[in-house]
């Protein structure tokens, strides 16, 4: 073996000794403390580019009593509510908003602590800032009308049709409703077929009746 | 065919261990530290300019590469020594290499000292190292070739002394 190969061989060896996965722990489940480091090093430089506005999006994955819940929020204020982990609703976001999309939490601190009080039964209205781009038109009209029916309370989409000025606007209704980028926040669980029936739901009708039951608009 | 900018946090948690494994190699743990954030920070700020996803890896480890060659500056003008005092061992990622052979590294030319520590450290083809340096793989074999053998004259000396 040259002195070359030598240093090359320890070289190498060294960079197989420094992987994240060279040491797994002892009992599988302590994190292993270089892989924090790493996290905590990641997280102050997402800080700091946050500082210098280079963030446009940050999501955060809460779980609730209804699973979990991918929250994103602009520097304007939740413009995406997802049903589900990120690996389905982030991708979305970086083609919708802007690719600049990092898991940071601390933006979406208050969003979650008002779901939290939302889901303890403590709290009945979001007082969060919204960021609607997501929506326009007539679909936006529709959403910003929906903000206003309150807790406990149901709609048809007809109601709605007509509180936008376009009572025959059922089914544009419908599509405002399941193309809603900020469910629960922005509540299209409370709007109901003439009639009373459930209607559909973007996170799944088991979902829509957990809600509607727990703010005591469904019996049951 | 080009690929759309996936959201920037798949390229974290891709890439961000490599990058920092490259980083701590590159100048020590301490400074790969800021240089780490430095690259992140840079990196943030000029995605959205990118016209495709296609070697997204390449480019992370560009700006990286970039960020030793700025540190190799600094040392060189305020005639910092180059090897830091040692540190703790357990939570050190650089503990993997020797002092001697790290002190090395780190006092190589900026484009031999990436090549060497993407080739053999990161086990990276030369492709990706010409890709990182922006050079031809020919360039990037002689980086290798030249700072081998100037970690070997190195080694030797610290033998000898």
């Amino acid at each position: 073996m040259t002195l070359d190969d030598d240093i090359a061989a320890r070289l190498r060896q060294a960079g197989v000794d420094s992987r994240l996965d060279a040491h797994p722990s002892s009992n599988g489940h302590a994190p292993d403390p270089r892989r924090v480091a790493l996290d905590d090093l990641v997280a102050s430089a997402l800080a700091r580019a946050d500082a210098d506005d280079l963030v446009d999006v940050a999501w955060v994955v809460e779980d609730t009593p209804i699973g979990p819940l991918t929250l994103a929020a602009t520097p304007t204020g939740l413009v995406r509510v997802g049903f589900g982990p990120e690996d389905d609703v982030v991708p979305e976001i970086a083609a919708q908003v802007s690719p600049r999309v990092v898991r940071l939490p601390a933006r979406l601190d208050e969003v979650r602590r008002q779901l939290g009080d939302y889901f303890s039964g403590r709290r009945r209205d979001f007082a969060v800032p919204l960021d609607r781009r997501l929506s326009s038109g007539y679909r936006l009209a529709v959403l910003e009308e929906l903000s206003r029916v309150p807790y406990g309370q149901t709609v048809s989409y007809r109601d709605l049709a007509e509180r936008t000025g376009n009572p025959k606007a059922s089914r544009a209704v419908g599509t405002a409703m399941a193309t809603n980028p900020i469910p629960i926040v922005v509540p299209c669980h409370r709007v109901l077929r003439t009639g009373g029936a459930l209607g559909g739901y973007g996170g799944g009708l088991d979902t829509k009746v957990w809600l509607l039951r727990h703010e005591g608009a469904l019996l049951g | 065919m080009t690929v759309p900018l996936p959201p920037f946090q798949t390229l974290l948690d891709e890439h961000a261990a490599d990058v920092h494994r490259f980083l701590v190699a590159s100048v020590g743990a301490h400074d790969g530290a800021d240089c780490f954030q430095e690259t992140v920070i840079a990196a943030l700020r000029a995605y959205p300019g990118l016209a495709h996803g296609d070697n997204l890896r390449g480019w992370l480890f560009t700006i990286a590469h970039h960020k030793v060659v700025d540190h190799a500056r600094r040392v060189r003008r305020h005639a910092l020594p180059v090897a830091e005092p040692p540190e703790s061992g357990a939570t050190d990622p650089d503990a993997s290499l020797d002092p001697e052979l790290s002190a090395a590294v780190r006092a190589l030319p900026p484009k031999q000292r990436t090549a060497v520590v993407q080739r053999y450290l990161l086990d990276r083809p030369y492709a990706e190292v010409a890709a990182t340096i922006g050079c031809s793989e020919d360039a990037a074999r002689q980086n290798v070739r030249v700072g081998l053998r100037s970690l070997r004259r190195h080694l030797h000396q610290e033998v000898a002394r």
